[in-house]
């Protein structure tokens, strides 16, 4: 699905990512944690197409192409999806109108017909039900005056309407109760197929509980520095990352 | 000065060759460049006019010599040469159109230039409209179903003719000839426009729309909208304006009065699409417009305008709230791209007891373009009960462009509740990059969000205006991010 290999980036001069490798296959789920500031946004930003950084060395392939030469619209298009760790608000416009535009862009570049507005309406209603998201916040404006959670939530609705192949959740755990925790855990299983596969940032093991990643991945200082099996993850929680930094000064 | 003959107009009647824009090619009927009284006696010999009608022009006229141009508004311009323009440029065409089938090919082709396709209009909306190009009104459509219901709807020399006491009772009784400059030098030389008069009780079933285009090079418009709304009556009337492009500043100057009796409601809609100057800032109409409102007893009236046009413009669409339970309204958008300067907003002037107003402006500033609000809310000592909300947001799309909020508040009565609120805010690289995400490319990410900004006076707007202003909103600001 996804092979970065060597991944250098820099934001105003200053390395952010330091030679990052990572492989994703179809069907997996894959963890990656770490510390603050480590870089774990930056890979989702630049994997999405941010622009403000320089990639320096390295190749991503999404699909068997480049991704780095595709431009951000089209790897969205393609089925790259994001869920922002800070989803933005755009007053005026309804989260439904916003879905409907991008579901018929996608479905344009792949040289689809735009979808009738009966079988959008069919696929809202059934996507909002799986995220428990309420009626009213899908005819809403985007993601405006939602909480945190439903900012979440929202995101979650969205990569249901979407269907992505590669989806890459940045911290969508972070400002959940145990609630919402579950119904987006829920949502993501549920999507779930041996035809997508999904990155899950996150630094609390938590989530993890609820989707159950096939690898666990450490990004530490621009690189990933230990990959592991689902327990990697209990392993984190009870040492902190302290442990990992003892370990690279000794290797 | 000695009167201009037949001859001396041929000289002036040369075709022209233009470099931008289109222009249609249908021989003008021109008055030499200049201003004097001598013009104006021509442009109102020209239209035949009564005698009352050429004193209010040389009144206004001599008025005006007296006045100088307003300099407080916050725009910058080269002043126009008034002795450099053509106040009175016709179309050639001395017959008067009795169906829209009658009218000349040509001009048909002309406005589905400008995207207007009539008949399009006319199938889908029953929209009635008045064209008035280089000031002259030549089609006037739907006038017999209008006429049944004692409406009428017509162009401004039309009206002189057939209606004299109509427009003698109510013209210049809410712009007066001396009101400002540029109002003065309308009341002078105007050459047409459109009115319109509803009877007591009646609904006027369609949209009334009169579309007004620039086509002559040098010439000035000066068109004069005057629209009266009987006791109990209700009216929806639609402007919307154009012009080709050219290099040189092309003056417009209006003059718009409505006129709500008791129990009346008038929605006056704008779509101003004018040539806003090429992107170094050449060229471009100068819009310099009043527009007035007078509102009686129990009235209400409501100005919607999209403003994505002309090169500076300076206008404020206002109310006059008279009667007691008078309402007024005003719902715009302003879009500023290049160099483009917009000085724009209203007045509500609460005068009755119990007056409502209610003042919703966005404004959206893209390249290094200019754009103001500028409104007055004035209670005075009577207006028991005034209510005025007041919301002035601007949106910025560069770094380079200016945004600036006037807001001037005059209250002379207690018990007045008045309400302001403004935001400034960038439209964000983060909004752009959310809408990338989800497949939407950097175009459509744009209109979605300065038309999700204008939502809320897009939404005053009748349908099939909407859909216009939502594409012009797009069209005037491609490629402006930055
Ligand atoms: N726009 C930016 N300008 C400068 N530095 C940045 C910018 N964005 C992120 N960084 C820096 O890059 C590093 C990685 O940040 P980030 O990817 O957000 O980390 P994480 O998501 O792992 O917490 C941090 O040191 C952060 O300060
Ligand atoms: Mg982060």
């Amino acid at each position: 699905m996804i092979t970065i290999k060597n991944l250098h980036a820099n934001i105003e001069d200053k390395a952010i990512l330091k030679g990052l490798n990572l492989e994703v296959k179809a069907g997996e789920v894959h963890a990656i944690m770490g510390p603050n500031g480590a870089g774990k946004s930056t890979l989702a930003s630049i994997l999405a197409g941010k622009e403000d950084y320089e990639i320096t060395e390295g190749s991503v392939s999404f699909d068997g192409e480049d991704l780095l030469e595709m431009e951000t619209e089209d790897r969205a298009r393609e089925g790259l999806f994001l869920a922002f760790q800070y989803p933005v608000e755009i007053p005026g416009v309804s989260n439904i109108n916003f879905l409907r535009t991008a579901i018929n862009e996608k479905r344009e570049h792949l040289g689809e017909d735009p979808i009738s507005a009966k079988d959008f309406m069919a696929l809202v209603r059934e996507k909002s039900k799986l995220v428990e998201l309420d009626a009213k916040l899908a005819s809403r404006s985007v993601n405006e005056g939602f909480s945190g959670g439903e900012k979440k939530r929202n995101e979650i609705f969205q990569m249901a309407m979407l269907e992505p192949k590669l989806a890459i959740l940045d911290e969508t755990d972070s400002g959940l109760d145990i609630d919402a925790l579950r119904i987006v855990a829920n949502g993501v299983n549920t999507l779930k197929s041996d035809n997508n596969a999904t990155i899950v940032i996150t630094h609390y093991q938590r989530l993890l509980d609820y989707i159950v990643p096939d690898f666990v991945h450490v990004l530490y200082d621009g690189r990933i520095v230990k990959s592991g099996p689902k327990e990697l993850a209990l392993e984190l929680e009870e040492k902190g990352y302290d442990w990992i930094k003892e370990e690279l000064v000794e290797a | 000065m000695a009167t201009y003959t037949e001859d001396d107009l041929a000289k002036d009647l040369e075709g022209k060759e233009y470099e931008f824009g289109f222009t249609t090619d249908i021989e003008s009927d021109k008055a030499p460049k200049g201003l004097n009284e001598d013009i104006i006696r021509f442009i109102s010999a020209k239209k035949e006019e009564p005698e009352w009608m050429l004193e209010f022009r040389l009144d206004a006229y001599r008025t005006w010599l007296e006045m100088t141009e307003p300099e407080w508004a916050h725009v910058r311009y080269d002043k126009p040469d008034f002795q450099d323009i053509t106040y009175y440029a016709a179309p050639k065409q001395s017959k008067k159109y009795e169906s829209w089938d009658d009218v000349d090919p040509e001009m048909k082709e002309t406005m589905s230039k400008l995207g207007i396709s009539m008949e399009e209009q006319k199938r889908l909306t029953g929209v009635a409209v008045d064209f008035v190009m280089d000031s002259v009104s030549v089609a006037t459509s739907f006038k017999a179903k209008l006429k049944e219901l004692g409406i009428i709807f017509c162009s401004f020399s039309e009206a002189v003719q057939e209606y004299p006491e109509l427009v003698q009772k109510y013209m210049g009784t809410v712009v007066p000839k001396q009101d400002n400059f540029y109002a003065a030098l309308n009341s002078a030389v105007f050459t047409d426009g459109s009115f319109c008069y509803i009877p007591k009780g009646v609904r006027c079933p369609m949209e009334l729309s009169t579309y007004f285009r620039i086509n002559e090079s040098g010439t000035g418009q000066f068109e004069r909208t005057l629209v009266v709304a009987d006791k109990g009556s209700y009216v929806s009337y639609l402007e919307g304006c154009t012009a080709p492009q050219r290099d040189e500043n092309q003056l417009h100057a209006a003059v718009v009065e409505l006129i709500a009796l008791d129990d009346a409601e008038i929605k006056y809609s704008t779509v101003q699409n004018w040539f806003p100057g090429d992107k170094e800032g050449k060229g471009g109409v100068f819009n310099f417009v009043t527009k007035r409102g007078m509102c009686h007893t129990n009235s209400k009236i409501s100005w919607t305008q999209v403003e994505t046009g002309s090169a500076v413009t300076w206008k404020y669409p206002s109310c006059v709230l008279k009667g007691d339970n008078s309402i007024g309204e005003f719902y715009s958008v302003a879009v500023t791209n290049n160099f483009q300067q917009a000085d724009t907003g209203t007045k509500m002037i609460h005068i009755g007891k119990n007056t409502k107003s209610t003042i919703i402006s966005k404004g959206i500033s893209a390249g290094q373009s200019q754009n103001s609000y500028r409104g007055l809310v004035q209670i005075h000592k009577n207006a028991e009960n005034a209510r005025n909300f007041s919301q002035c947001d601007s949106l910025l799309m560069t770094d380079r462009c200016g945004a600036h909020t006037f807001p001037y508040i005059e209250c002379k009565n207690s018990t007045a509740k008045i309400e302001h609120e403004a935001t400034t805010s960038k439209i964000g690289e983060d909004q752009i990059f959310y809408c990338l995400q989800r497949g939407i490319d950097e175009e459509k990410a744009i209109s979605l969000i300065v038309n999700g900004y204008a939502k809320e006076v897009l939404n005053q707007l009748p349908m099939e205006f909407a859909v216009e202003a939502q594409k012009l909103l797009t069209i005037s600001l491609e490629g402006s991010v930055g």
